[in-house]
């Protein structure tokens, strides 16, 4: 039954309850924590990354191994993203911007694999992630450039009689940011998802029905085939949007004035 | 119970645009907690599983969790781990250029000196040269001078000696001429005084 159904991947099952805060002590009230499949898939992240990094790079040759030098590619990948983004003062966000990247890249990554859980596919992690990255951006900004930041609203070189129109646009562009950035992500995870489940699902349901479904069930076969590779794709580039749009975000917080 | 889970699963999408509105009203395990117990404890409520609230506090405090260990191990240790690496091959290669460099201006150097020891023997050697060469032309020049000196003398002595001899030849010339004449008469005539032959001689080769 869950074999065909594409919306079954998303599901959050509890693998074990952990406790659960307030509520009258019945079930369902409360806030109820638990070790989900969200959760296995979080820590198999993280562990993923960590132990990658950390034991490739344990050697510390001079003249990298191929592991070693994969970790140090991926260091100076987001190290000049963050660099040509936010600048050199920038860089100390680049353990911020670097977590983020390997967390939704590897996460994504994860997610190909079949029965396997996508921890980006729930609009609350990627929107956790996307307020981490706001609201590092407003106290930070605060933090350096004091009223200074609400520069940012409102552009230089803007003629007098423009800026009551185009500062609440801003400022709508600028709050939309944590929703945009992360819709995007959950979005493009979730659709790819479902796609190719629906597709492959297909397959099931066409070869199920004789010869002539048997040779059917060929094109939605390719489908899957070519929407696979496609969503190895999306899941690496929406780590780097991601990854670019935090860095462009932690500018503004740098250098106010556009 | 099969179908009916299914039929709630497929039921899904179609309730996925009101979802969040749903989910803030209604309870979201009510009345569909008999389903979820069978699922095996899975949060399968009859709204779409990424926009179903209950589990939402679970996959903060993970993500929390997991992001949080996942910042301080990049950030403390993997990190400066591998911008150390990068650094010290950085400076490694620094140095092994700056070396090379050094050692590069030092043979620049090395063949400078060469040239100017080489330019300077090739002067000296040149100095000797042309200095033995003075020398010698100088010692030729006074041997020639000193050789030229005597071989005059010795010609003017021999042209004095030869004028004087001449002279005496020249002296004895009369006395043959009169002892020859006193000869020739002698054997012609008969005795003839030497006194009257050389009176004769004498006014012959006057004239």
């Amino acid at each position: 039954m869950a074999g065909t159904d594409p919306i079954h991947q998303f599901v959050i099952e509890d693998m074990f309850p952990l406790f659960t805060v307030g509520g009258d002590g019945t079930e369902g009230s409360g806030v109820h924590f638990a070790f989900t499949n969200s959760s296995l898939f979080m820590v198999l992240t993280v562990a993923a990354i960590s132990l990658f990094l950390i034991l490739t790079t344990g050697g510390k040759k001079v003249i990298p191994g191929r592991m070693q030098l994969l970790s140090e590619l991926t260091y100076e990948f987001v190290a000049g993203m963050v660099r040509s983004s936010a600048g050199k003062e920038g860089m100390k966000f680049f353990p911020l911007v670097f977590s983020l990247f390997t967390f939704i890249f590897v996460a994504n990554m994860w997610g190909m694999v079949p029965y396997f859980f996508t921890v980006t596919s729930h609009i609350i992690v990627t929107f956790a992630l996307s307020m981490l990255v706001f609201l590092t951006v407003i106290v930070y900004g605060f933090y350096k450039n004091g009223p200074k930041f609400m520069k940012l609203f409102v552009p230089a070189g803007v003629p007098g009689y423009i800026l009551p129109i185009v500062t609440p646009i801003e400022i709508i562009s600028f709050l939309s940011r944590p929703i945009s950035l992360s819709v995007r992500l959950f979005g493009n995870i979730l659709a790819g998802h479902i796609t190719l489940k629906v597709f492959t699902g297909f397959i099931v349901t066409m070869s199920s029905l004789g010869f002539l479904g048997i040779l059917g069930s060929a094109l939605p076969l390719i489908m899957g085939v070519a929407l696979t590779g496609l969503e190895f794709l999306v899941g690496a580039v929406q780590a780097y949007v991601f990854a670019v749009l935090t860095c462009m975000y932690l500018n503004d917080a740098i250098h106010p004035s556009h | 119970m099969v179908t009916q889970a299914f039929a709630q699963e497929a039921a899904t999408p179609a309730v996925t645009h009101d979802a969040p509105v749903d989910a803030t009203h209604a309870d979201p395990t009510a009345g569909t907690h008999a389903t979820t117990e069978a699922d095996g404890g899975a949060h399968a409520s009859d709204v779409f599983p990424p926009f179903d609230p209950s589990t939402f506090p679970s996959q903060l405090l993970w993500l929390a969790i997991t992001f949080g260990v996942l910042y301080v191990l990049m950030s403390k240790i993997a990190l400066p781990r591998i911008g150390g690496i990068l650094d010290d091959r950085k400076a490694r290669i620094d140095a092994d250029l700056a070396a090379a460099d050094a050692s590069r201006q030092k043979t620049d150097a090395a063949i400078a000196a060469y040239e100017a020891a080489l330019a300077a023997a090739k002067a000296k050697a040149q100095g000797i040269a042309n200095e033995s060469r003075d020398a010698i032309q100088a010692d030729i020049a006074a041997k020639r001078t000193a050789v030229e000196t005597d071989l005059s003398a010795k010609v003017a002595e021999a042209e004095a000696r030869i004028g004087k001899t001449k002279a005496e030849a020249l002296t004895h010339v009369d006395e043959i001429a009169t002892e020859t004449a006193q000869t020739v008469v002698s054997q012609l005539v008969g005795d003839v005084s030497a006194d009257s032959v050389r009176a004769a001689v004498a006014k012959v080769s006057k004239e």
